[in-house]
């Protein structure tokens, strides 16, 4: 039982211009657990994500990680306090060699606060880095240029270097768009790992049935605003909920 | 029956890519070959060119020093118009500190090129932030309202400008510092610019999403590589100020912004090499057509449109190409 | 003294504001940074020149036809060269540099050097306004500077092309998923900008001579201007010539001559240092690219 929240969003708010991306959304998020955030497309997932990293400085409310505000920060600055995320919209190096594109993320001063310092061989890391998350080491998949790689290779990529910079809290926005089901099934042991590992993890998706079975709770958006939060059981009866998925029955039953 | 170009990896460097190169020593010339012969050539120039063409030398290391400095900020996304603006910093501090307190040239011109460099860096830092044309405008604009400044102000010297600095030991010192100083920054800086470092900066300058997000405080980097190219580019500035025993205004002109740029995209930009080539290409050509006047800069500029359009990965990497892999035409298959 | 000040001000920001204009509306629409603006600016000048001097036109068939070749070697500059290198950044400052640089010293190289190099004013008469003699000509540029900027609000507020103009400004992708060409829009805005140029030329050129040294000092006042005021921003301009104008102005008269190359570059390196997207500048560094 976690006495203090990891992360706490406080009444997170941002508008661009005209539009409310982000209304008042607040939750605690306890260390070691697993939150998704699911919602229609445009209810603010991705401009939450953006806000909690400072990718996006929001409007007004705070983020407070372990107990102390970063919503001031820079964004470098949030990723060496321990929280990584990966983008929906994945943009490996395509020039570079995968495990190139790793050695980012290697190069990072967060790793040079950990025991372990900064690596010799960043690229012999890479190597072990990708193995983990699929890249099979005898077909020398690691060497393809990323712009070669299917879109399977780019996520687990992405996720790889969001390993990499040994974080304590990791943010997926939509991982899994775009895989097959046997792709989601061969990458949700890397996440189940890093749970034991003692990492907190927060996941946007739209594939529920996969993130229902291993989060532990639910964050339910739309239009900007948390609708509903609790166990995947309880989200999925909320009626507030069903409707904003699949709309209101009509009375004349059409 | 179709045929289609194909190009191979010349067998020769096939087998040079691995350890067992060190077997043999054709390959292992293969491998130095390209690399020691630019370096015996610039190191036995000085010894029988005569004085005339000495001079030029002396210029072609100094624009190939401009040039380099210009291709890094290039790597990292940052498309300088001014180097002259570095060159002037770094003349004008190595002729404040030779006039004004009397400091040897062995002293002024690596503080010179410090002094230069931080100057510069600090005038550029705010349009760090901004878009890379930000960048471009600034630079540009700097050295001309700097020009204006000294003219208006007469500080240091004004339009006549500082003169009677001390001279470098010797013309042979002068010829070998230089020569040196530009082998060392080309073969060095490439070193950099291939290691990790260099990822991260090439990194930023194509996706600095990626970049920011794995931690890395992407505007000190660029600070680093802009203090860098503007120390190179500061050093040769305040070495010609000990060249021609003189500073003034002309520090500042367009042509230093301008050769460097048409150097590069000649020699084909991305590898500090191609700069290199290229002011060993366009320094004495400008010498040759000294004739022609003022046309030079008309042909530079049309060079320079030309071939960014229809030739952009420039002479460097055709040369290298043809080195590494050779072509032939293949059928193919209906 | 002060009227005289402010009067001389006021057509200082006029000029400064008209050179910048073209400048603003060819980077704000398009995202083209013209390096080759002074050369346009330079080259619509000579056009005026050598048309009536050497083919005998009258002043103003000259002028139309110089402002109507300026527009088209805008537009050609676009067609010819900067498509093929269209979204790599370095190629195209590389490019317009280059091409200005052509054009400029070419002028040099061709001897159309002195100060025979001049155009005519359109009124020699002057006035007398709160005690202080102003040329006809000067007031003219007042006069016309207002009406373009105004002709421009009217033209981007009131007419399809000119609310395309300000979509594509406001968000490209949009504005492209419109139907909008964007080569198309490109091209005018360039040939726009350019015949800006041709039209600042004309009337502020007979003030003085021409010369291609006029080319770059264009060049710098419109970038000093538009970074001072933000880039793409039409009221930022504004706001920054009437600033720089009144500062230059002023710093001559009470300061000392000399003095107002420097006001202007530390107004420059302030902006920078405070505000560096300028001071209506819509550059936000990071969010707009998420």
């Amino acid at each position: 039982m976690s006495a203090t929240a990891l992360l706490e969003a406080v009444d997170l708010s941002k508008r661009f211009g005209g539009v409310r991306a982000l209304s008042k959304v607040s939750f605690k998020l306890g260390k070691g657990k697993l939150l998704g955030v699911i919602g229609p497309n445009g209810s603010g997932k991705t401009t939450l994500v953006n806000a909690i990293t400072c990718f996006v400085r929001p409007s007004s409310g705070k983020v407070l990680f372990k107990g102390r505000p970063i919503q001031h920060l820079p964004p470098y600055k949030i990723v060496r306090l321990g929280i990584a995320r990966t983008f929906q919209m994945v943009r490996p190096f395509y020039q570079l060699p995968a495990f190139k594109n790793m050695i980012i993320p290697l190069f990072s001063p967060r790793l040079k606060g950990l025991p372990g310092g900064r690596y010799g061989d960043r690229d012999a890391k890479a190597l072990d880095l990708l193995e983990e998350v699929g890249f099979e080491r005898d077909a020398h998949v690691a060497y393809k240029l990323a712009g070669a790689l299917p879109q399977g290779y780019l996520k687990r990529l992405e996720l790889a270097k969001a390993i990499a910079l040994e974080p304590e809290m990791v943010i997926l926005d939509e991982l899994f768009s775009g895989l097959s089901l046997a792709e989601v099934a061969s990458i949700l042991p890397i996440i189940e790992k890093m749970r034991h590992q003692g990492k907190t993890i927060i996941m946007i998706e739209h594939r529920l049935k996969e993130l229902f079975r291993i989060a532990d709770r639910v964050m339910v958006m739309n239009f900007g605003q948390k609708i509903a939060e609790g166990s995947p059981q309880d989200v999925m009866q909320n009626e507030s909920v069903k409707s904003a998925y699949l709309g209101n029955e009509r009375e004349d039953g059409v | 029956m179709k045929k289609r170009k194909e190009r191979i990896d010349r067998g020769i460097r096939a087998r040079s890519q691995d350890i067992f190169v060190l077997c043999s020593w054709r390959e292992m010339l293969y491998l130095a070959g390209p690399r020691l012969l630019p370096i015996a050539v610039c190191l036995l120039l000085p010894l029988v060119l005569d004085t005339y063409w000495q001079k030029v030398l002396l210029s072609v290391a100094v624009f190939a020093l401009l040039a380099i400095s210009w291709d890094i900020l290039a790597q990292s996304g940052m498309v300088s118009l001014g180097q002259a603006l570095f060159f002037g910093c770094g003349a004008y501090s190595a002729g404040a500190m030779n006039h004004y307190w009397g400091l040897s040239p062995l002293l002024t011109i690596p503080l010179a090129a410090v002094c230069g460099g931080t100057i510069s860096t600090l005038l550029l830092l705010p349009v760090l932030r901004l878009r890379g044309i930000y960048f471009s405008m600034v630079t540009l604009i700097l050295p001309l309202m700097l020009v204006r400044v000294i003219e208006a102000t007469k500080i240091f010297g004004g339009t006549e400008g500082l003169s009677g600095m001390q001279p470098l030991p010797s013309v042979w010192f002068e010829l070998y510092l230089i020569v040196t100083v530009m082998l060392v920054a080309l073969f060095g800086l490439r070193r950099l610019l291939d290691s990790d470092y260099g990822l991260v900066l090439k990194g930023i300058n194509d996706n600095d999403r990626a970049v920011i997000n794995a931690g890395i405080n992407i505007y000190w980097f660029k600070a680093q590589a802009l203090f860098i190219a503007a120390g190179i580019a500061a050093f040769s500035g305040a070495f010609m100020t000990h060249v021609y025993m003189f500073v003034g205004m002309p520090v500042f002109a367009l042509d230093y912004s301008i050769l460097p740029i048409a150097a590069v995209v000649v020699g084909g930009p991305g590898t500090l090499a191609g700069a290199f080539t290229g002011a060993f290409i366009l320094v004495p050509l400008s010498e040759l057509l000294r004739g022609i006047g003022g046309l030079r800069i008309v042909f530079y500029g049309l060079f320079l449109v030309v071939c960014i359009v229809a030739l952009p990965e420039g002479l460097f990497h055709y040369i290298q190409r043809k080195y590494h892999q050779f072509e032939r035409w293949v059928e193919v298959d209906a | 003294m002060l009227a005289g000040t402010i009067i001389y001000a006021l057509i200082n920001s006029a000029i400064l504001a008209m050179i910048a204009m073209g400048f603003n509306l060819t980077f704000g629409i398009s995202g083209v940074a013209n390096f080759a603006y002074g050369a346009f600016y330079v080259l619509a000048a000579y056009g005026v020149w050598i048309l009536i001097h050497m083919a005998g036109l009258p002043y103003a068939a000259a002028v139309v036809i110089s402002i109507g070749l300026t527009t088209l070697a805008g537009a050609l500059m676009y067609r010819l060269v900067l498509i093929r290198v269209k979204g790599q950044a370095l190629s195209e400052v590389i490019a317009t540099f280059g091409i200005g640089l052509v054009i400029l010293e070419l002028f040099r190289y061709l001897g159309f050097v002195g100060f025979e190099y001049t155009l005519p004013v359109l009124s020699d008469k002057s006035l007398i306004i709160a005690g202080t003699y102003v040329d006809m000509q000067r007031i003219l540029i007042v006069v016309l500077t207002a009406a373009l900027v105004s002709g421009l609000w009217l033209f981007t507020h009131h007419t399809s092309l000119g609310l395309a103009f300000r979509g594509i400004a406001q968000d490209e992708r949009t504005a492209l998923t419109f139907g909008m060409d964007p080569d198309r829009i490109a091209t005018l805005a360039v040939s726009i900008g350019a015949a800006l140029a041709a039209v600042a030329a004309v009337i502020i050129v007979p003030l003085g001579s021409i010369s291609p040294e006029e080319g770059y000092d264009v060049l710098i006042k419109a970038l000093a201007v538009c970074i001072i005021g933000g880039l793409g921003s039409t009221g930022g301009v504004i706001l920054a010539s009437f600033l720089i104008g009144f500062a230059e102005r002023f710093t001559d008269s009470y300061i000392g001559s000399h003095w107002t190359m420097i006001v202007s570059l530390a107004a420059l390196l302030a902006v920078l240092v405070l505000k560096p997207s300028g001071l209506f500048g819509k550059q936000k560094e990071l969010e707009e690219r998420i």
